[in-house]
């Protein structure tokens, strides 16, 4: 066997992050940034039209039609498999498709099993393993990192550098711990323990670090679980998070379509086996997190970061000394019709959403629907259950969750981005206030006027049965 | 892309941190499949107030957007970088912008500097005591100067040669191209690929 990249470095510590770093940098040194090489890239149709057109102009092929697969999500309607009624939404899918067929790229359409969202799909399909370097034009690229492999979301122009090299020009970036000691407490999840993170950090507080989350919180988290953490590096501003791989996540690629097989899959573990921080390796910053004192987690305001515990009270803006918080923070409340003081519990939803890349797979539907069972939700509350892609929801259908959800007035719907973002039919109204297991609460990020407070699926379900804000302790 | 060595032109004074990319341009203008035509879809939400800024007559040729901390976090839509091109701006200023706004807009052209906050300040009064003042974003000298003020910015070397040279960074990369094939026949065979497809 010849030599690979990862064998040849030197012996000084590195972190998990300079590890896969180091084995992918094509070129280092000198002027320019490092070149990076991407191992899949995943395209969806917004952000890759223009891309697939620099190609044509410039007379360029996709370089490795192999390492690249494509599917449909941001746009499609989650009410059925065959019609999308906004003419430019139907332009953009059209468009990916074509594009796919001229540059001969892997595509899964909609009415196909493995169509859904691009961060559900990679992982599912067994394409995203440890060490690897994954990019897509999405900023929640994030997510595959929860296999101890870099990856980022990258704009159009990258997207179509990527498409025409496979590389990436990118500046050595630093590197950053989080250690979540101990073990999250009985019905605290991934999700409240991320939200709680950006709550801390703000939105900028990752900016230019590849982020390792670790400690025992995060090796007891489940594959998907992981997944939820890392999605949402990019809300606090982080390159990219990751998680060192372990016997969980090669389980969880094993017999996956696209798992190494064989001696390649011996080859494969031993090498996944070396992708952990060394003893003596030093981070450029560390944040240490102790588990045991979380609760279940929400947001009040207008970014990820205004964010407090379930049990809390909205806050006030001269609770923050920052004059910025202090300004944020009053646009905020008055974006969100809140008033300081307010129990979160007393917050009523008109909307409960479950679904996204950041809960929209199986365990995350397994959860809302333990809590959901044998209820109703509230007769003022529409909530919407999209599973993240065609397969989640035909396991979920296997075993039974739709009913679930239907029985209990849910509306249960077909694969996509669905509402996490306002650009396909799923839609908040002006004023309407909504529980979304999704990762943005942005001003419209989920439909014009819309108010968002970002919840864990079963602070999710709890609020579709009760009406307000809840636990499933609450029940 | 277009060269950038310099440009002066008034400056529209943005009060606000943590703009997201959501707030530059909404999700449901990204529909196009073309690089431009964005201008419509610019702060959206806040144009349909006839208070905002971009609204008032004095600051609508504006070409330098000067606002609050975290310009551009969340979405990577390079949209929102086309849609503030579109638009007219030629330069953003703010303390500190989200990382992949930032990439997006070097490779369009769009300068984006990072001022202290001090410094935004003092630019937000001038143009809010003098909207016609102009200021000028100097990439040569790595200076931003108005009236007789000037504050110096930092600026990778690298990124400020291909501003500057308009360089093409696909044209840049396939220079090693000899590099990237020699990479390529020493990855491990068991590395996935998407084709043939395993489904």
């Amino acid at each position: 066997m010849s030599p690979t990249p990862h064998e040849s470095e030197g012996t000084a510590p590195r972190t998990l992050a300079q590890k896969v770093w180091d084995a992918h940098t094509v070129r280092t040194g000198g002027q320019q940034p490092d070149l990076l090489y991407i191992d899949l890239h995943l395209l969806h149709e917004v952000t890759s039209p223009q891309a697939f057109d620099g190609l044509r102009v410039a007379g360029r092929k996709v370089r490795r039609t192999d390492l690249t697969i494509a599917t449909e999500d941001h746009n499609t309607p989650t009410d059925n498999l065959f019609t999308i009624a906004d003419p430019t939404s139907r332009k953009q899918i059209e468009t990916l498709r074509a594009n796919c067929e001229e540059f001969g790229v892997r595509i899964h359409s909609l009415g196909d099993e493995n169509q859904g969202v691009v961060h559900v799909v990679g992982p599912q399909l067994g394409l995203t393993q440890p060490g690897m370097t994954v990019v897509c034009g999405d900023s929640h690229t994030s997510t595959h990192g929860a296999f101890g492999s870099i990856a980022f979301g990258i704009g159009t122009s990258e997207v179509e550098h990527v498409l025409a090299t496979q590389t990436l020009p990118q500046a050595k970036p630093k590197y950053m711990a989080v250690t979540v000691n101990g073990s999250l407490p009985e019905g605290v999840s991934a999700k409240d323990l991320i939200l709680k993170i950006i709550s801390i950090t703000g939105t900028g507080g990752g900016k230019g670090h590849i982020v390792e989350y670790r400690g025992q919180a995060i090796e007891e988290l489940s594959m998907e679980g992981r997944m939820t953490v890392c999605n949402m590096s990019i809300e606090w501003g982080a390159k990219a998070g990751m998680i060192a791989p372990d016997e969980k996540t090669a389980a969880y690629v094993k017999g996956r379509p696209h798992a190494p097989q064989g001696e390649d899959w011996d080859a494969a573990v031993a090498y996944w086996q070396t992708l952990k921080t060394d003893e003596g390796a030093v981070f450029d910053k560390e944040i240490v997190i102790d588990a045991a004192s979380l609760s279940p987690f929400v947001t009040w305001g207008t970014n990820p970061g205004q964010g407090v515990e379930l049990s809390g009270t909205v806050p006030a803006p001269e609770d923050f000394e920052d004059p910025i918080a202090r300004t944020t923070a009053a646009g905020a409340l008055e974006y969100m019709g809140l008033e300081a003081g307010t129990p979160m519990r007393e917050i009523g939803v008109d909307v409960v959403f479950l679904g996204s890349c950041t809960n929209g797979r199986i365990e995350d539907l397994r959860t809302a629907a333990e809590v959901i069972k044998g209820r109703k939700v509230a007769e003022t509350v529409n909530m919407m259950v999209v599973p993240g892609s065609a397969k989640v929801r035909e396991q979920a259908i296997a075993e039974g969750l739709d009913k679930v959800f239907i029985d209990a007035g849910a509306d249960w719907r077909f694969a996509g981005c669905s509402m996490c973002l306002g650009m396909n039919p799923d839609q908040l109204t002006p004023g309407q206030r909504a529980a979304s297991t999704s990762n943005r609460n942005f001003e419209g990020r989920q439909g014009k006027g819309g108010r968002t407070h970002l919840v864990s699926p079963a602070v999710a379900a709890a609020t579709a049965v009760t009406g307000h804000l809840a636990s499933p302790a609450d029940l | 892309m277009d060269k950038f060595t310099t440009h002066t032109g008034s400056v529209a004074p943005l009060r606000r941190s943590n703009v997201d990319t959501d707030q530059i341009i909404p999700a449901v203008y990204l529909k196009r499949v073309t690089k431009t035509g964005f201008e419509d879809g610019l702060f959206a939400e806040w144009r349909e107030d006839e208070k905002f800024l971009l609204n008032q007559p004095e600051y609508r040729s504006a070409t330098i957007l000067v606002t609050g901390t975290e310009f551009g976090t969340g979405s990577s839509r390079e949209h929102a970088v086309w849609a503030l091109k579109d638009y007219g701006f030629k330069a953003v200023i703010a303390p500190r912008f989200g990382d992949i706004f930032r990439g997006n807009s070097l490779k369009n052209g769009l300068l984006t500097v990072e001022l202290p906050e001090a410094a935004v300040e003092e630019l937000w009064l001038r143009a809010e005591l003098h909207p016609e003042a102009e200021t000028t974003v100097d990439l040569e000298a790595c200076e931003v100067r108005a009236g007789d003020r000037t504050w110096g910015f930092e600026f990778d070397e690298f990124l400020r040669w291909r501003m500057m040279e308009g360089l093409d960074d696909v044209a840049l990369t396939l220079r090693d191209e000899d590099k990237i094939a020699g990479f390529e026949s020493n990855r491990d065979a068991w590395r996935p690929r998407t084709l043939p497809a395993q489904v």
